[in-house]
């Protein structure tokens, strides 16, 4: 059964940005963006630094303002009815827990501010009542709830994040590569929490990161993104095993695997230079500037979302060929 | 000079942080050799002392650290006991240093070329026609495109990925007999740290200097490094080739660390099992073997004791308790039969 709790279309989120005294520009932060997600999935959101994959999850948030393009949840387009009911359906764990927790709030109270602000608690004892059963499901105790967040480590910060970001108990989080601040052996706690609280609660996620060992591990579909653009969207399965778009099998093939014999014996797809602007996107197919494959009908047209398998899809021209 | 063995010798360094809190004994007897043209990891999480160690030699651990014990023996140097002015000698031209931020660890108000060029200019006795030569020869070899217009330009006009090639630039100028290499790919993306890896290990090829790798990251590791050592709350809880480590793993740190991460070819969705608990606070390490607190076989004299090394092979050794008993065991078996 598929049963889309959101969908995008056509996403765009742009910056505007001085680029001269008078002169302006705009960042094509995302551009021409659209994927589903459907009820109790995970989706996995992948790419280099720069390349969308934090401004489309909080875009779809409404934390920034989309340019254009439509969001749907749950059936109802969400781009521009007020947003408020929607934020206790829709939450967000950031990626840095130094710098996402108020510093001068009792983790009771950060966790508590949604409780307060959604008025789900008649009284205060149903409050409290509230907070520690949320900070018993994220594996911390009651008698943290009067500590302050400099009083904990990276990882149980994380857990703090998670723990706010249930208070109202939410259907979709939005996971903004919420281990890639924690230590290693950290951060395999945090990623079998978020898949027992996805299998308790029923929750879906969209989850960003870089790091695509993680990805594949936690997600049921993945879309690889660069410069803005969605290159290739397929289960984690398949992308792993079967990747279309040639920035997917570079991405891929550049992953350094803890395995010393398999390193040894794999040949390395190296990338040549850098990832252009995105303020002065290359025509055509963005990632033609470092595509090994790249012709000249690439800086004319850009490629379309193709349905290459079920389910899989990539904008390249020259899938076929390569 | 008596002919050295190793480039590189470290016998039982303990390195400490005098904080108002109390002494962080971040470096806790880590003894360990390097070999000339050998690359050598070393992993382990934040504040396992893995960067401690190596900025010991190139003197820069500063106040309130102090190294307390030991001795480092680097190409013919006593270098716990070298003074600051010995130092300044020796650092650039003999070990350099790269460091995780490329962003942070080039000067921004002067020019690429007029920062390569003062190595030159402290170390050798080149002129100035001679010193631009050979910044640019270095640019070249790092895989800087245009040296001579690179040159004329600041930090702040190069990526991540090109900042980092003229660290890596700046750090071969006087052609070290060792690298140190600090996490020098976290910062950057993916493909580029394939790019930067791939560059240090030609490199490494070309020159024949030793490198030490100094990350979190197993994979990085596995890919480039003959051996690896890893550290856990100051010590070296087991050392070995890349194979040893990765397939016969003998500590239980090792080994839990292996299992905690996701594998990119796993076929079947497997639960991830995780290192349980928070790594020690080092104000109040455990008395026993620091790992103990969060090992899942840990026994009673773990507590207590640290364990010795064991010799598992000529190259690998591991110092946990439970490899002491299955010696002791194998002992006592073998004593029964007589």
């Amino acid at each position: 059964m598929s049963d889309k709790l959101l969908e995008i279309q056509n996403l765009k989120q742009y910056f505007p940005v001085k680029t001269g005294t008078f002169s302006k520009g705009y960042v094509q932060a995302v551009d021409d963006v659209s994927f589903f997600i459907n009820r109790g999935e995970t989706l996995g959101l992948v790419g280099e630094s720069g390349c969308g994959k934090t401004t489309t999850g909080r875009t779809i948030l409404r934390l920034y303002e989309p340019t254009d393009g439509k969001i749907i949840y749950d059936g109802v387009d969400v781009t521009h009815v007020d947003f408020k009911p929607y934020r206790r359906k829709m939450q967000i764990v950031f990626q840095d827990p130094y710098a996402s927790l108020d510093a001068r709030m009792t983790v009771g109270d950060i966790v508590g501010e949604a409780i307060d602000i959604h008025n789900l608690a008649s009284s205060k004892a149903e409050r409290k009542e509230k907070i520690l059963a949320l900070l018993n499901r994220v594996g911390l105790n009651s008698e943290h709830a009067n500590r302050y967040p400099h009083e904990f480590s990276g990882g149980q910060r994380q857990r703090i994040g998670i723990a706010r970001a249930l208070a109202v108990n939410p259907e979709f989080i939005v996971c903004d590569e919420p281990i890639s601040a924690l230590d290693v052996s950290i951060q395999a706690q945090v990623i079998n929490m978020f898949e027992d609280l996805q299998q308790e609660l029923g929750l879906t996620y969209l989850f960003i990161a870089h790091d695509l060992a993680v990805v594949k591990h936690i997600s049921n579909r993945i879309g690889v993104m660069y410069l803005g653009k969605l290159v290739e969207l397929t289960d984690s399965k398949t992308l792993y095993s079967n990747p279309l778009h040639p920035y997917t099998k570079s991405l891929l093939s550049a992953i350094p695997v803890p395995d010393p014999k398999s390193s040894r014996e794999k040949q390395r797809i190296v990338l040549e230079g850098d990832i252009p602007s995105p303020l002065h996107p290359p025509t055509g197919c963005r990632f033609r500037t470092r595509c090994p494959y790249a012709v000249p009908e690439c800086a004319e047209a850009v490629p379309e979302m193709k349905e290459y398998e079920p389910g899989h899809f990539a904008a390249c021209h020259r899938i076929q060929e390569i | 000079m008596m002919k050295q063995e190793h480039l590189l010798d470290i016998n039982d360094l303990k390195v400490s942080f005098f904080t108002p809190a109390g002494e962080v004994k971040a470096v806790n007897g880590v003894t360990y050799t390097m070999d000339y043209g050998e690359v050598l990891g070393i992993v382990g999480e934040s504040g396992s002392g893995k960067s401690v160690s190596a900025y010991t030699l190139t003197g820069l651990v500063d106040r309130p650290g102090r190294i307390v014990g030991g001795s480092v023996n680097f190409n013919g140097h006593q270098i716990e006991k070298l003074p600051e002015k010995e130092f300044r000698k020796i650092r650039g031209k003999e070990v350099s240093l790269i460091f995780q931020d490329p962003m942070t660890s080039l000067n921004p108000v002067f020019t690429i070329g007029n920062q390569l060029e003062e190595m030159l200019r402290l170390h050798t006795s080149k002129n100035r026609a001679q010193r631009r030569q050979r910044a640019i020869e270095l640019l070249n070899l790092v895989g800087v495109n245009e040296p001579e217009k690179r040159l004329k330009q600041y930090p702040h006009e190069f990526s991540g990925g090109m900042r980092q090639r003229v660290m890596i630039a700046m750090a071969l100028a006087c052609e070290p007999k060792l690298l140190i290499a600090d996490e020098p790919t976290t910062a950057l993306d993916v493909t580029i740290q394939a790019q930067i890896m791939e560059l240090m290990v030609d490199l490494k090829k070309k020159i024949g200097m030793s490198v030490m790798l100094i990350t979190h990251d197993l994979g990085v590791v596995s890919d480039v490094c003959d051996r690896i050592a890893v550290m856990y709350a100051g010590k070296i809880v087991e050392i070995g080739t890349t194979d040893e480590i990765f397939y016969e793993p003998k500590h239980c740190y090792t080994n839990g660390l292996l299992r905690s991460i996701p594998k990119i070819n796993e076929t079947t969705h497997e639960r991830l099992i995780p290192i349980e608990g928070t790594p020690v606070d080092l104000l109040n390490p455990p008395a026993g073997c620091p790992f103990a607190p969060r090992c899942e076989s840990c026994m009673k004299i773990c507590l207590r004791q640290m364990p010795e090394f064991i010799q598992h092979s000529e190259t690998h050794k591991s110092a946990c308790w439970l490899n002491q008993k299955a010696l002791l065991e194998k002992q006592e078996g073998a004593n029964g039969d007589e």
